[in-house]
This record gives C-alpha cells, sequence and structure tokens, in this order.
C-alpha cells in the first residue's frame, strides 16, 4: 500500500517558519491558501451561511408593533433614540442591557476560548468569514493555490490584467454589499434602499456605505491575516484564555516525527519513521500562512483547515486520521510521554503505535473532562447569571416612568395672600407603542393644590394626561399650599401616576420647599 | 527591501543592514518606515497642498486666501441661521398673527413661543428680573400673582411692549408718588407707616379706625384704593398683601412715602419686534402667576 501512495509534495513554506526567522521589518509573503476538504472545511462553510445570512437578511425581517412604532424587527432608530429588537423595545435610559449583553459577550468569549480555544477567531469572526468570502471568489476566478503563484509571478498581460479586475471588481462588489447592508440596521430597510438608490439618502448613509465597503475590501481582500496578526488584540489575550486543558490545534509529533520525506525507503534502511511525510499540505491550505508543526503560535486561529488537508493525506497512506488534530495540552503531554518513554527517548512512534499503524489503546483523546472544569464552570455560571439578570430585568420593568424635577430657581413662591408655590417639571414617560392616558394626582401634602398649564382637574382632584405612544410628555406642574400649612419646615410628598387602563402605578417622592426651609 | 544577504552594510549583531555611516566606530542601523506608513505621509502632504488650493489657507498682510472653493465659516454659520430662520418662519408668522389668547389656548404655539420667550428673557430680562424671573427689591418677582400694571397675558404683554416710565416711548405706564416729605409731618409718616407695615402681615385690612387708617384714608387710598388693594391703572402696589416691592417693615416703608422711588422698565417693542415681545408675553405668563 505505501508503495501506490502518491501524495503530492507541496512546495509551501510557513511565512514565518521556525527554520528561517526573518528580520521584523521583512515585507509581507504573500500567501496562497490551496483549497481544503474535509469535515471542518464543511462545518466552516455551514457557519459562513449562518453568519453571512444573520447579517444580511435580518434588517428585512418585519415585526408588527401595532402601527404606532416601526415594523422592522432589528432597527437601530438613532433619530428618535429607540432600539428595537423583535418584541423588545430599549429606551436610551435602559441602555444596560446593551452593556449585559456586551458583558455576557466577553464571558462567553472566555469560556469559549478556555474550552475550545480560538473558535471564535476560527469559524465566526467577520475577519474570518470574509477573508473566506473572497478567498473563494479569488479561487474561482485565478484558479487554486498553484495557478495564482503561478499568475502571481507572471508578468502582466490581458488575461492577467482581465482576472485580476474581475477579482477586484468582485470583491468590490461584495464590500459595497456589505458596507450597504450595515445602514439598513439603522433605518427602515426598504424606504432606505429605495432612497439609496434614487439618491435621496442622507449623507452619512453613503458615507458609511463608502466607509465600510472600503474596510471590507482592504481588510478582507488586501490585508488579510495581517488584520489578525498586526492589528487584532485577541491573539495576545488569547494567551492569558489557554491552559493546558484547553482545545487547541496541534501537530501531535510524538507520532509525527521524525518526519520523512522518503517514509518507506527510511524505514527500509531501519531508521524510525513517524507518520509526517512532510507533504506540506497543512501550510499550504493555511490562511494565515504559517506551520502548524512549529507549534501554537499567535498567528494561528484554529480554523482547522490543516487537519482536514492532514487527514485528507493520512487517509490515502492508510493511516489513522489525527496527526493534526484539535488537543489540549495535558492530552498532548501524555502522549508524548508515551512516545518518548517519559522523556528520556527520542520520539519514537513505535512506542505508540504498531507496526501497520493502529494506534496504541493507552493514547488520550478529547474527553468530556476537558470541557468541564472549575474554570469553564465558572465562566458558565457567570455567563448565565448575568443572562438571568438580564431576562428578569427585562420582565419585570416598567413601561411607565416619570422623572420630576423640582424648579431650583426660585425654589419657591410667596403668593400675595402668603401662601407657597412650588414649580416642578414632570416627564411621563408612556414606554410602549399605544397612547395611553395616565391620572396624576400627589398625596400626602396637606391642603395642597396642583395646577398644570394646559389640563383641567377632574372632579376628584386628578388630572387626566394623555401620553403619546412611545413618547415623553412634559408637564409644568404648579403646587401651591396655604399660608400656615406652608409656616413649617419643607414636606415631602408623592406624586401618583396611574396607567387608566392598565395595572401600572408609579409613585415619586418630591420635596415641597417653604420658606421655613429643610431644618 | 534590502537582501540581507547580500549588503555589505549589515549589522551582524541585529541582521539589519546599517547607513552606512560611522562615528567613532558606532553605526547607524537603517530601520526604514513601513512603507503604507511613508505613503500615507506624502498622501498627506499632497492632501494639504490641495487644501490650501481649495480652502481658506495662506495668511496674507490683511486677510487670507480664500481658496478656490470659496468656503467661509461665516457664511455656514449665515446659511444654518437661515435655515433655522426658514425653520421657524411658520411659528413665527401663526404667533405674529395670533393674539396672546390664542397663542396660550394652542398648544404647539404655546410651547413654541414659551421657548423661544425663555431663551428671549435670558438675553433681555435677567439683567434686572434674575435668572429665575424671581426678582429682587426694586425688580417685580414675575413669579407671584402680584402684579403692578396687570396680570394677564394682555397686560403683560402691554407692560413688556411699552415699558414703565420708559420715556422713549409715548404709551408707556406712567405713573408717580407724590413725595410726602413735604406734604406729611413726620409723625403721620411714622404712623401711617406702621399701618401700611402691618397690612404686610397677612392678616386682611383692619377695622377698627387708628391715626394710621385715617391719614392713609386721606393720602394714599386714592391710588392705593381704600383697603389698599392697589390700582393696575397707575401701577399702584397693592399693600394689602404679604408681599412687597420695595419696602419691608415700618422704616422702609416710612422712607418710600417721604421720597419715593420709581421703577423703570424699557419699551421692548421697538426693540425686539412684536413677536419677541409676544413671546416673552407667553414665557412669563407661563411661569405661573398670571391671572
Amino acid at each position: 500500500m505505501l508503495e501506490k501512495m502518491d501524495i503530492e509534495r507541496l512546495d509551501a513554506e510557513a511565512v514565518n517558519s521556525q527554520k528561517q526567522r526573518q528580520v521584523l521589518y521583512a515585507p509581507r509573503k504573500k500567501i496562497f491558501p490551496k483549497r481544503a476538504s474535509g469535515g471542518f472545511r464543511q462545518f466552516k462553510w455551514l457557519v459562513m451561511a449562518i453568519t453571512l445570512g444573520i447579517y444580511y437578511l435580518v434588517p428585512w425581517l418585519r415585526w408588527d408593533r401595532g402601527g404606532y412604532a416601526p415594523d422592522q424587527a432589528v432597527l437601530i432608530d438613532i433619530a428618535n433614540r429607540r432600539f428595537y429588537f423583535f418584541f423588545i423595545e430599549i429606551w436610551p435610559q435602559e441602555f444596560f442591557y446593551v452593556a449585559g449583553l456586551l458583558v455576557m459577550a466577553g464571558l462567553g468569549l472566555f469560556l469559549l476560548t478556555s474550552t475550545v480555544g480560538r473558535a471564535w477567531c476560527g469559524y465566526t469572526c467577520p475577519q474570518t468569514v470574509w477573508v473566506d468570502l473572497f478567498l473563494v471568489v479569488e479561487r474561482a476566478i485565478e484558479g487554486d493555490r498553484n495557478a495564482r503563484i503561478k499568475l502571481d509571478k507572471e508578468p502582466y498581460s490581458l488575461r492577467k490584467l482581465a482576472l485580476r479586475t474581475a477579482k477586484h471588481a468582485i470583491w468590490l462588489l461584495i464590500a459595497l454589499a456589505t458596507g450597504g447592508a450595515w445602514i439598513f440596521y439603522f433605518a427602515d430597510a426598504p424606504t432606505l434602499l429605495k432612497d439609496v438608490f434614487t439618491g435621496q439618502a442622507a449623507f452619512v448613509a453613503y458615507s458609511t456605505i463608502a466607509f465600510l465597503t472600503a474596510t471590507t475590501y482592504v481588510f478582507g481582500g488586501l490585508m488579510r491575516e495581517q488584520v489578525c496578526t498586526y492589528m487584532c488584540p485577541w491573539p495576545r489575550i488569547q494567551a492569558a484564555m489557554l491552559d493546558e486543558a484547553s482545545l487547541t490545534v496541534t501537530y501531535n509529533d510524538w507520532r509525527g516525527e521524525p518526519r520523512s520525506r522518503h517514509a518507506k525507503k527510511s524505514a527500509a534502511q531501519g531508521a524510525v519513521v513517524g507518520d509526517c511525510v512532510d507533504c506540506n499540505a497543512c501550510v499550504a491550505v493555511c490562511p494565515m500562512g504559517i506551520d502548524i508543526r512549529d507549534g501554537q503560535q499567535l498567528e494561528c486561529i484554529t480554523c482547522a483547515l490543516c487537519i482536514d488537508a492532514c487527514n485528507g493525506v493520512m487517509d490515502k497512506l492508510g493511516r489513522e486520521r489525527g496527526l493534526i488534530s484539535y488537543t489540549t495540552l495535558n492530552d498532548y503531554n501524555a502522549n508524548m510521554a508515551l512516545a518518548t518513554s517519559g522523556g528520556t527517548q527520542p520520539i519514537d512512534p513505535t512506542r505508540v503505535r504498531t507496526v501497520d499503524g493502529k494506534l496504541a489503546t493507552t493514547l488520550r483523546h478529547i474527553s468530556l473532562a476537558s470541557f468541564l472544569r472549575p474554570r469553564t464552570l465558572l465562566y458558565a455560571a457567570l455567563w448565565s447569571l448575568v443572562g438571568v439578570g438580564l431576562v428578569y430585568a427585562l420582565v419585570t420593568r416598567e413601561r411607565l416612568d416619570v422623572n420630576v424635577l423640582h424648579d431650583r430657581n426660585p425654589q419657591f413662591v410667596m403668593l400675595s395672600d402668603g401662601s407657597v408655590r412650588n414649580g416642578y417639571t414632570l416627564k411621563i414617560l408612556n414606554m410602549i407603542a399605544k397612547p395611553r392616558v395616565m391620572a396624576l394626582r400627589i398625596e400626602g401634602l396637606p391642603q395642597g393644590s396642583v395646577a398644570i398649564a394646559g389640563i383641567e382637574a377632574q372632579s376628584d382632584g386628578t388630572f387626566l394626561v394623555p401620553v403619546e405612544p412611545d413618547r415623553l410628555r412634559s408637564l409644568k406642574v404648579f403646587i401651591t399650599q396655604p399660608r400656615h400649612a406652608a409656616d413649617g419646615p419643607s414636606q415631602t410628598f408623592r406624586f401618583v401616576i396611574e396607567d387608566t387602563q392598565g395595572p401600572e402605578v408609579k409613585t415619586y417622592t418630591a420635596t415641597f420647599q417653604t420658606p421655613g426651609g429643610s431644618t | 527591501m534590502h537582501d540581507p544577504h547580500k549588503d555589505p552594510h549589515l549589522d551582524e549583531l541585529s541582521g539589519v543592514s546599517t547607513t552606512g555611516h560611522e562615528w567613532d566606530g558606532i553605526k547607524e542601523l537603517n530601520n526604514p518606515l513601513p512603507r503604507w506608513w511613508v505613503l500615507t505621509f506624502y498622501a498627506c502632504i499632497v492632501w494639504a497642498l490641495g487644501y490650501t488650493v481649495f480652502y481658506p489657507a495662506w495668511p496674507l498682510l490683511t486677510s487670507a486666501t480664500t481658496g478656490v472653493l470659496g468656503y467661509s465659516s461665516r457664511a455656514d454659520v449665515r446659511s444654518e441661521l437661515a435655515a433655522a430662520e426658514v425653520g421657524r418662519s411658520g411659528y413665527v408668522a401663526a404667533i405674529k398673527a395670533a393674539d396672546m389668547q390664542q397663542i396660550l389656548a394652542d398648544e404647539t404655539l404655546r410651547t413654541v413661543a414659551t421657548a423661544a420667550g425663555s431663551a428671549a428673557f435670558k438675553v433681555n430680562c435677567i439683567q434686572c428680573h434674575g435668572s429665575g424671573a424671581q426678582g429682587s427689591k426694586g425688580f417685580p418677582n414675575l413669579n407671584d400673582d402680584d402684579w403692578l400694571w396687570g396680570g394677564t397675558p394682555q397686560q403683560i404683554l402691554t407692560t413688556i411692549t411699552h415699558g414703565v416710565r420708559a420715556p422713549e416711548d409715548a404709551d408707556t405706564h406712567v405713573s408717580e408718588m407724590p413725595a410726602f416729605g413735604d406734604i406729611l409731618k413726620p409723625d403721620e409718616i411714622a404712623s401711617v407707616a406702621t399701618f401700611v407695615a402691618d397690612l404686610s402681615k397677612g392678616v386682611g385690612f383692619p377695622a377698627q379706625t387708628t391715626a394710621g387708617a385715617q391719614i392713609f384714608a386721606q393720602n394714599c387710598a386714592s391710588c392705593h384704593g381704600e383697603r389698599a388693594e392697589g390700582n393696575q391703572e397707575m401701577g399702584a402696589p397693592n399693600l394689602a398683601d404679604t408681599l412687597s416691592l420695595l419696602a419691608d417693615g415700618e422704616e422702609a416703608v416710612a422712607a418710600q412715602i417721604r421720597a419715593p422711588r420709581h421703577g423703570v422698565m424699557p419699551a421692548w417693542g421697538g426693540r425686539l419686534g412684536d413677536v419677541t415681545v409676544k413671546e416673552l408675553a407667553a414665557y412669563v405668563y407661563s411661569l405661573g402667576g398670571g391671572k
């Protein structure tokens, strides 16, 4: 079987190869990632379809809010300072929900990274997804790795010019669609789409499209892996997040080394031969252009394409998969100890596999224990705690609010009959998308009488205040207390605002200032 | 980029080429700036040069170059002000056409006029009446319900428009209290001052007749009213309420009787225009003391 093997040896060298460390100021080496195929590649296609689908389609989802609020399911209405998310409507003062979501996103990232390494980077980060998309275009037009390398070395010809133009044109179109989709989150999407194409949209819409088109094109098409390596802080932070029980993409040199390009010949000569045939398939597919066999490194986004590439080669060789695999450092060390007799000998893969390539049962593999650790459980608990807290706050939040500003200049006014008047600005917030009528009265101020500009009192002394849907209504309220009732020090009393059609009641404790002051 | 293997100036230790210059055996490493940085820098220079052509830039002796686009920030401000003026024009026309009753009855007009009046008040009125319109000695508090010249919206408007004792306005409010120092004897002034000061205690006009009450009835009631309730026709203050504009206590009242002081307010109609004074009247009325 080994005789028949036909593994193409790829002329690929890692951009940061350990063998030839380069100076820091060296220019970028171009990377031409080869197409990979396998389980992880399939999974990445799926993730790409889902994430891009969410990004492009969500603004077009409709959600009926009864005619008083926009019918877009997800809308950040900056002009009116409202955020709509399906059945949730958030006012600016409730922005802590967004802060809470960001805390959850942070904790979620910690949990994910400490458990499965940089899965965010490898699968869902927009940079990764869009670079993947741009690479699809590049491969479709210029061909796979070798064709692209060849084309890149060629002098400019009509054909090369045509291919390059086509590629960049499609990239720009994708970038334009990316920047274009963003703005639909901030205004009614169908209206805005029409306005954009008829030149009626606001300048900020066009400038946002232009800016995001430029960043998408530059980051996804031109800079690619440099964004991750040089611009993104996360590769640096991951060192603090990963530990010996985190899954990382690992080259299992305890079965791969000593690597040999002429395994059969070497074996016949009696030399120790590892599973790695040094075909460089793992290097060729790497979108970061690194050699995973040099070990875990900050450039690695753990996209696992090298696993797919290597598994393909192992299949062809008839050896067990997993020469490159998701492995924890603990498992790796244990397996390495097996292959080196506890570190006393050089690596000898025969210690961990039989002659026909069957791996020993003593080897350690991914286990549930690597997921359930105090650290991951703590992250999961914190994440859930914030989540439960947010849901609780959301379910119990009030949709009627009132703010009272006491006039400070002057704090009180003496009237000609000796009575004392205080002025208040009352702000009633109707935070649902339905018009409501609020009943307003005061409690706890002896002989206090209320006057509101523009609204007459009912016979029982309450005021009926209509408030428009999703709006704040500001009222100027004057409260007067007769001469002798106001002789003493300042008093506290309560504004009571009641929804006439619903159960919501809001009270606000305010102060009535008197000439006697707050003694 | 240099090829480190062929570079004659390669520094062995750092693997970086040097500039080739040497000072006492010290060589300078040649770490060039990244190309993108240099290109950005050059682009900025080109941009800056272009900017000076299109926008005002180069200082001359008395002015500066205007730039081919003719941009000026003052023109920007002017056009923004003009745009704001156009935006307000509908309300301004409506306020101009309406009388005070109509302005106050319409919620939108009232809100707009009150807000505009508040702004105009802060520019023109707070110097005397205070930022909260709370007044001070000699300058009426506009929050309370005690009015010298009347507290209906129309009366407030008239007072703002024509002022009080304003020499520049023929229709201004005019009245003058005689100096009783020349008319009454000092002990008469003292007794009527006691009487008036007692009125401010808020117990109402006394029923029993005292010397002070008699002097009041003979000398003061013609303007201030039989029961000291004041007369807004001639700006005579109500002396029977608990509020006083100028004088608290017997001594101060006596001083005012001997040699009265009179407040003066400019006529604002000619200065601000009839729309702004209406807005001011709406604002003053909104302070809560209006009738």
